[in-house]
């Protein structure tokens, strides 16, 4: 059966069939995975997809995979959790939060991108995968390669968190460090791409890898019992992931599988690291580089490659953008936890806390459909938190020690 | 000032193979404006049709972006290097 999908310019439109590629030679504009829509609807349904687990590997037929592709392992599938606390703290009626913080196998939504471009390349023949990351791609670079037998080598700006920096090393990948931000780190893997035959995931596999990222809006369409939402709240590093969701929604329309209608698209970035956010609040095409000064490491990208395309999307669909302060950030993330029992990284501290912005600004209305998306764990970023939680004095293990501790808390209440 | 571009390999389609190019110019400007007259299949590549820097192409004058040192006007001096880095983006069909 001959494959239904290519490679294809976004620019000028010219299909450059499958290889590890990521900008058209003729006009070097990025390229996109595009798909014959009727061969897909006449191959893929919901009565076949409702058979598998439910997991990513489900939508395998709107995935770039190769024919005859063996699943390797379980990604994604991951729990639409209905808010209780935040929504009615928030006044809103549907509110949902998608958390990619236990997407297995290395608790981040990036093991559905990895996933997608280890299955490419396999198919070109790589035995040497990597990929320059904020931290969550190198974790799930290193799980996936350890668990497929590739070898893996991961380039990251050189003061990455510790907890990042272990989650990759664990699992036996090399790890390169740069003395620069991402940006540096990006620029550096370009030419690495440019200069080695070496399958770096979101270099010159990254058309494959983007795909990935749509398993996230097929699980929302379809946990919420394949409808869309009103609105859906992304994190903003590259802005990829943003513009896949919306991908994945148009695919299911295309499809019939869920009713059209319109979503609006709302990016979220912390203050300190804001191109995208700043682009569209100011009404700007083009966005700023900036520098990046943030917490939020994982979303710490000064030059996103898809800005433009996401700051694209967020006009269009009459959506918006907002940025949050690092205070905002770890307020967030505890409002999180403590409300729906989420520990989300820095990265879902910036999604909650611009969700509430959007909520306050009246942007996002309560008799609405809005999806939060938290696409990384908090035990990966704790050095964000911690000093906020002193250790507290350790009593003795007896009982008459507990009551005299209960009488001081009871004291310090009432002081 | 004697500046050294140098050249992607994908862009040495344009330039006969040629992998870098020494110019004499005062600011990133004046050395692309060289780079294209030496190859002018590579000027659209360069430039969009309003003449600006397109969206796709990073332009870095040694280690740093032009876009934080003032943009193209920004001047060189002797023995900077400048880099063409074609910008990897996912991309949409949107």
């Amino acid at each position: 059966m001959p494959e239904i999908y290519q490679l294809r310019c976004r620019e000028c439109g010219k299909s450059w069939g499958n290889a590890p590629r990521s900008f058209c030679e003729e006009c070097f504009s990025p390229l996109e995975i595009s798909y014959d829509y009727a061969a897909l609807k006449s191959i893929a349904s919901k009565d076949k997809l409702a058979a598998r687990s439910f997991n990513m590997w489900r939508y395998a037929e709107f995935l770039p995979l190769p024919d005859g592709f063996e699943f390797p392992n379980a990604v994604g599938g991951t729990p639409l959790v209905p808010s209780q606390h935040l929504a009615k703290k928030w006044g809103l009626r549907n509110l949902y939060f998608k958390n990619d913080a236990v997407c297995f196998p290395s608790l981040s939504f990036k093991d559905r991108v990895v996933a997608t471009a280890l299955a490419a390349a396999r198919r070109f023949g790589f035995q040497t995968v990597g990929c320059s990351s904020t931290g969550n791609l190198a974790n799930a670079v290193a799980a996936q390669s350890a668990q497929q037998g590739f070898d893996a080598c991961v380039f990251i700006p050189a003061d990455l968190e510790p907890a990042k920096i272990l989650n990759t090393a664990v699992y036996g990948a090399r790890i390169v460090r740069i003395n620069g931000n991402y940006d540096h780190v990006n620029r550096l893997c370009a030419q690495i791409a440019d200069r080695f035959q070496w399958g770096l995931v979101n270099v010159n596999l990254r058309p494959y890898y983007s795909e990935g990222s749509k398993t996230h809006g097929f699980e929302i369409a379809e946990q919420l019992g394949w409808r869309l939402p009103d609105n859906v709240v992304v994190p903003m590093a590259g802005g990829s992931l943003i513009t896949k969701i919306a991908k994945a929604f148009r695919e299911l329309v295309a499809l019939r599988w869920v009713e059209e209608k319109p979503v609006k698209f709302f990016g979220a970035q912390a203050t300190g690291c804001s191109p995208i956010s700043s682009a569209v609040k100011r009404g700007l095409a083009r966005f700023e580089p900036q520098k990046p000064e943030t917490i939020a490491r994982s979303l710490a990208i000064g030059n996103p490659a898809d800005g433009p395309f996401a700051i694209k999307l967020i006009r269009e669909s009459g959506g918006w953008a907002e940025d949050v302060s690092d205070r905002e950030i770890v307020k967030s993330i505890q409002l999180l936890a403590e409300t729906e029992g989420i520990f989300a990284e820095t990265a879902g501290g910036v999604t909650t806390g611009v969700a509430g912005k959007l909520v306050r600004e009246g942007r996002i209305r309560s008799d609405e459909t809005t999806v939060v998306c938290i696409t990384g764990n908090g035990l990966k970023t704790t050095d964000a938190i911690v000093a906020d939680y002193p250790a507290t004095e350790a009593i003795a293990p007896k009982l008459e020690a507990f009551e005299a501790y209960l009488d001081g808390q009871l004291a310090a209440v009432k002081a | 000032m004697a500046v050294t571009i140098e050249i992607p390999t994908a862009f040495r389609r344009f330039t006969d193979g040629t992998p870098k190019l020494d110019c004499n110019a005062a600011t990133i400007a004046e050395a692309l404006n060289i780079l294209t007259a030496q190859f002018p299949g590579l000027s659209r590549h360069v430039r969009d049709d309003d003449g600006q820097i397109r969206q796709f192409l990073n332009v870095y004058l040694n280690e740093e972006d032009i876009r934080f040192l003032g943009g193209e006007d920004c001047a060189v001096k002797e023995g900077d290097k400048v880099l063409l880095v074609p910008s990897i983006a996912g991309g949409t069909d949107s």
